[in-house]
């Protein structure tokens, strides 16, 4: 499976030292005893109640693989589904864009201040998801908030971010702003650690500057970019907090079913159907591995 | 601080996990081993014991003192966990665990049906409750009884009326609508005004919804044991959706949610013009709309028809004892006390609209007046709209779920993504399969 | 799980330079070019757009709930009520803001530090001994974080329930146990800053295990230790879907849910609305872990540097 392992460093030294033996497991041990508990036996009780079916009335009644099919032809699931890949498609190419830009800056060292800008950049990461939310919700506000300040300024008539046609990109715009910084000290760290012999080889050759990011700076960072990418899709596919904290402001535009994660959650604490909900949410676990394999191995093999 | 204040505090937690009714069913048939051996209702309080109460109602807190003075072997825990769905949810979660469920709890009539099915509420007719048939108005009595139990006694009724702000009214030189379409006609006239006022506020309500349903004689739900009929497609339907849906078209809506911020200052400035809602709503804009002190009257609801006097409830909640409590008994007595007893007086004074024919017709309750409303008599407009509850209307024996997935589909006629008319017919469709889904059998 | 033959050949191709040596290129002349006012301005664009919401926070935390909805946001209006608010944010309903920041530092403390400490041994365990089901173990981690957390809700709240764990702090921190991500960091930095020839060494003075891993490993851990401190502290800091499933009693609240209730407060029939409390409120989440990150700057982002997230 997914090797985003760190390649260096990791069997090969280890061989030379240790011989194959059981001492590693009373290091990797204890986390992987918490692991069990909290990560692999709901996943397991998951994959056990998927194949039951629980009935306010009647009771509850084993039914093998009916519930995948049922998600599998659920118009509801698959609108999520279409919805957060969408998402996906434009914000995640957007914010690491952004943040890739932003490192290479603070990296080029021509900016002034630069320390300033990193820390700056980086701060909204600090704001829990849930004060972003709450935060950006109220500035959305076409009476109250800053949309509404604008618009009483400037004479305008903005359309309104919370409507079904904008709420997308809306909830993109604060998933940008939490994690542009984080992703860019991603990125700029590992610019940091590009020797620096690289550049003075590629100037002498007359390289420019963005011959050298084109040439050097991106190929050498490709690990950080694929890892930004993975740890980028895994969160689009389960976008949760943000939608559901704007719910009780745009309660038309995000509906119970408006991503998967969402959806998962109505289905059990809205409907009760928490085996369908179990299914839901396996089968987009199982994407999202999917996806994020098939990016791990494209993104490796460029390297090559 | 006030229960006002905690029970938003525990709003979140009602989010909190909630599970299958019917796993809900498993879990606690294991717990009531022990029948209630028959005894009366005083020697129980002696004996006294420990009781837990959830409930959202402020005026409770109130009641659980003088009834823990009057019996002071009974110790009442009083706990808010959240507001409506929210407490659902953490019913259900707690009954599902097998673990923290209350004695005690506080269940709206829409969803009353929903945990009576699930067998999660106990029948408190053997316990005493079978004897005070003529206690409460017909139209709570009747939502506290399903089959052939009864599940609850009711706390407050929400009997429907037409609150409006007077200085909108008179400065427009307009008449209070005693109709729906001069209630539309309003509506015109006070956007056509001033483009920031509206004669109401609607972004979509379940509750609402279906209270102007009821009113308009319209009956989508019909709920025999498992078998089930969801249809709006009736006439009663189709009156509402056709006279909202030109009030939704003509923009004179005000598209602000109710008990936004926004909503309490359109309330107070006049931008919104009426609210039309239950008997329980005069403490709320006492204490909610400051700025809207002396302005605002109550008028019977608008009608389908000029010269009839049909309404609805809106709202309003019973108290339940759980199946999965140890001491029903004590749990009962402490119901009735707070819903039948010397209970009601105290949760009246403290602002709440009683479901009890006895104070509904009290003398004092009528003739009070209100200063906030000009010194209107307004309890009698609300009493009259109590004795004028259209029969017949039953709730979904999931009605929980339902109205969590109206936004999904009626709610987009709010947003202009549909009509009412179709997203009615969604939220029908939605509703059919989940039922079927749930082994009930539906037809439309 | 394979180590890619192209990773490896790439991370060989890398090694002209040491993780400790390349920070010396700062020195470097290539390294001090020509400041850009224009490059300045237009990552300065980004800079606002970052900051902004954040100028926002400050400004209206300054706000009487009566002059936060009738003024100009980005700008001071009314009085000056920042004290009022902060004092009475702190005090209302008696003082439960406090209660819940206790929770919070709580959760942190026990949960981060919990996390931080498993993916220590956890990272240096697989960075610097093979032993059987080791490819397992990556595969298994990484594999299971990419199931959705609602995935594992249901089942886990129903799981703790059944070990009376449901409304109890348990609930919150014995999930926090677990970062995935720590794991990763620790792993990829022990792999780099400890050289195996010192561990070698020490093993042939015959030092037991622990103790090689407490006297030699650790204080060259440092660094990355700050590092994942950090990023688990921001995790349970910021958790809010665990504890929303998991507490019902908001005595056990943690700040992000508590927030989120006094939110939903005003939009609950007879509920106070209390924006101004929400806003100061959020501010003052925030701030202990503006403070930290700034202050710790200096560890973890050479943490993040010499041994994170690079390949």
């Amino acid at each position: 499976m997914a090797p985003i392992v760190p390649a260096q460093g990791l069997m090969a030294p280890a061989r030379r030292s240790n011989p194959r033996s059981w001492q590693g497991w009373g290091f990797v041990g204890p986390f992987m005893a918490v692991f069990a508990l909290v990560f692999l036996a709901p996943i397991v009780y998951s994959l056990y109640i998927s194949v039951f079916r629980q009935q306010l009335v009647g009771g509850t009644s084993f039914v093998g693989l009916e519930n995948y099919q049922r998600a599998l032809s659920d118009p509801l699931f698959w609108s999520a589904l279409v919805r957060v890949s969408l998402f996906l498609l434009v914000q995640v190419p957007i914010m690491l864009g952004l943040a890739l830009l932003v490192a290479l800056a603070i990296d080029s060292g021509r900016l002034y201040g630069k320390s300033f800008f990193r820390i700056s950049i980086f701060l909204p990461y600090a704001v829990p998801a849930v004060v972003a939310a709450l935060m950006w919700g109220f500035m959305y506000g076409t009476r109250f908030g800053l949309v509404g300040n604008l618009n009483d300024a400037l004479g305008t008539t903005l359309p309104d971010p919370l409507s079904p046609g904008l709420i997308l990109a809306s909830i993109g715009n604060i998933v940008t702003w939490e994690f542009v910084g984080y992703n860019m000290l991603i990125f700029y760290s590992a610019l940091r650690v590009i020797p620096t012999s690289l550049y003075e080889a590629a100037e002498i050759d007359g390289a420019g500057q963005f011959r050298i990011i084109r040439a050097i700076k991106i190929p050498a960072i490709r690990g950080a970019l694929v890892i930004a990418a993975i740890f980028s899709i895994i969160g689009s596919f389960q976008l949760f907090n943000e939608p559901s904290i704007l719910q009780s402001l745009a309660p038309n535009a995000i509906t119970t079913s408006f991503t998967p994660n969402l959806y998962a959650y109505s289905l059990s604490f809205s409907g009760q159907q928490y085996n369908y909900s179990a299914t839901v949410a396996i089968i987009m676990g199982l994407i999202t591995m999917v996806i994020a394999y098939v990016v791990q191995l494209r993104g490796m093999r460029k390297e090559a | 601080m006030n229960v006002n204040h905690r029970r938003a505090l525990a709003r979140g937690t009602a989010l909190a996990g909630a599970l299958a009714l019917a796993l809900t069913a498993c879990g606690s048939s294991g717990d009531n081993a022990a029948a209630p051996a028959p005894g009366d209702a005083e020697s129980v309080l002696e004996a006294g014991g420990e009781i837990t109460v959830w409930a959202w109602e402020p005026t409770l807190e109130a009641v659980v003192e003088d009834f823990e003075a009057e019996y002071p072997n009974v110790d009442v825990e009083l706990a808010n966990v959240g507001t409506g769905n929210d407490q659902y949810t953490a019913l259900q979660n707690a009954i599902a665990a097998g673990d923290g469920v209350p004695d005690v709890a506080q269940v709206e009539y829409y969803a009353l049906p929903q945990f009576a099915i699930g067998e999660s509420l106990a029948d408190i007719g053997p316990l005493g409750a079978a004897e005070l048939d003529g206690t409460f108005t017909p139209g709570p009595w009747s939502a506290v009884q399903q089959a052939d139990g009864i599940y609850g006694l009711p706390m407050d009724s929400g009997p429907m009326a037409l609150f409006y702000n007077e200085e909108v009214f008179t400065n427009l030189g307009l008449e209070v609508p005693t109709t729906w379409d001069e209630y539309l006609e309003a509506a015109r006239a006070i956007h056509a005004a001033d483009p920031n006022a509206y004669i109401a506020n609607d972004t979509g309500d379940a509750g609402f919804v279906t209270s102007m349903i009821w009113q308009a004689g319209g009956q989508p739900y019909a709920v025999d044991g498992t078998d089930v009929t969801i249809d709006f497609t009736d006439e009663g339907t189709a009156k509402f959706a056709e006279t909202w849906q030109t009030l939704l078209d003509e923009d004179l809506l005000a598209p602000i949610g109710s008990w936004s911020d926004e909503w309490y200052q359109g309330l107070g400035n006049g931008t919104i013009a009426t609210l039309t809602i239950g008997a329980w709503m005069p403490a709320n804009l006492e204490s909610g709309v400051e700025a809207g002190a002396g302005k605002w009257r109550v008028a019977p609801m608008p009608q389908w028809e000029a010269g009839a006097n049909a309404t609805a409830e809106n709202g309003g909640s019973a108290l339940a004892v759980t199946e999965a409590s140890p001491n029903k008994e004590l749990a009962y007595a402490f119901v009735e006390y707070a819903n039948a007893g010397d209970g009601v007086q105290t949760r009246v004074d403290g602002g709440a609209f009683p479901a009890t024919v006895a104070e509904l017709e009290s003398e004092q309750f009528v003739n009070k007046e209100f200063e906030y409303f000009g010194g209107q008599k307004v309890n009698e407009v609300l009493a009259e709209s109590a004795t004028n509850v259209v029969e017949g209307w039953q709730y979904l024996p999931f009605q929980v779920y339902a109205n969590s997935v109206f936004n999904d589909t009626v709610g987009q006629a709010y947003v202009g993504e549909t009509t009412l008319q179709e997203g009615l017919a969604d939220w029908q469709q939605l509703t059919t399969d989940y039922g079927n889904d749930q082994g009930f059998t539906v037809e439309n | 799980m394979t180590t890619t033959t192209a990773s490896a050949t790439t991370s060989a191709g890398r090694r002209g330079a040491g993780p400790l040596r390349t920070r010396s290129r700062r020195a470097h002349s290539v390294e001090r070019p020509r400041r850009s006012m224009v490059l300045t301005v237009a990552t300065g664009i980004v800079l606002i757009y970052s900051l902004v919401p954040l100028v926002w926070l400050v400004i209206n935390s300054s706000k009487t709930q009566a002059s936060l909805f009738g003024s100009f946001g980005l700008w001071f209006s009314g009085d000056f009520a920042l004290w009022d608010n902060i004092v009475q944010t702190l005090t209302y309903d008696g003082g439960i803001f406090v209660r819940w920041l206790a929770n919070t530092l709580l959760y942190v403390v026990a949960g981060a530090g919990g996390a931080t400490a498993l993916a220590i041994i956890g990272g240096y365990g697989l960075a610097k001994f093979t032993f059987p089901g080791k490819r397992a173990v990556f595969a298994i981690v990484i594999g299971a974080v990419a199931v959705p957390g609602t995935a594992l809700a249901v089942p886990t709240f129903l799981m703790f329930s059944q070990m009376g764990l449901t409304n109890t702090p348990w609930a919150v921190i014995i999930p926090s146990l677990i970062s995935p991500f720590g794991l990763y960091l620790m792993w990829t930095f022990a792999a780099e800053a400890i050289p195996t020839e010192l561990l070698e060494a020490a093993r042939m003075d015959g030092a037991s295990e622990v103790r090689t891993f407490a006297q030699i490993s650790l204080p060259l851990l440092a660094p990355g230790i700050v590092t994942v401190l950090l990023f688990t502290m921001v995790a349970t800091w910021n958790n809010y879907f665990l504890p929303l499933i998991m507490l019902r009693d908001p005595d056990w609240y943690p700040l992000t849910l508590g927030l989120n209730a006094w939110n939903a407060q005003a939009a609950t029939a007879g509920g106070e609305a209390i924006f101004n409390l929400v806003i100061t409120g959020s501010l003052l989440t925030i701030l202990p872990l503006i403070a930290a990150f700034l202050l710790l700057q200096r560890f973890w982002q050479s943490g993040l540097a010499a041994g994170g997230v690079k390949e």
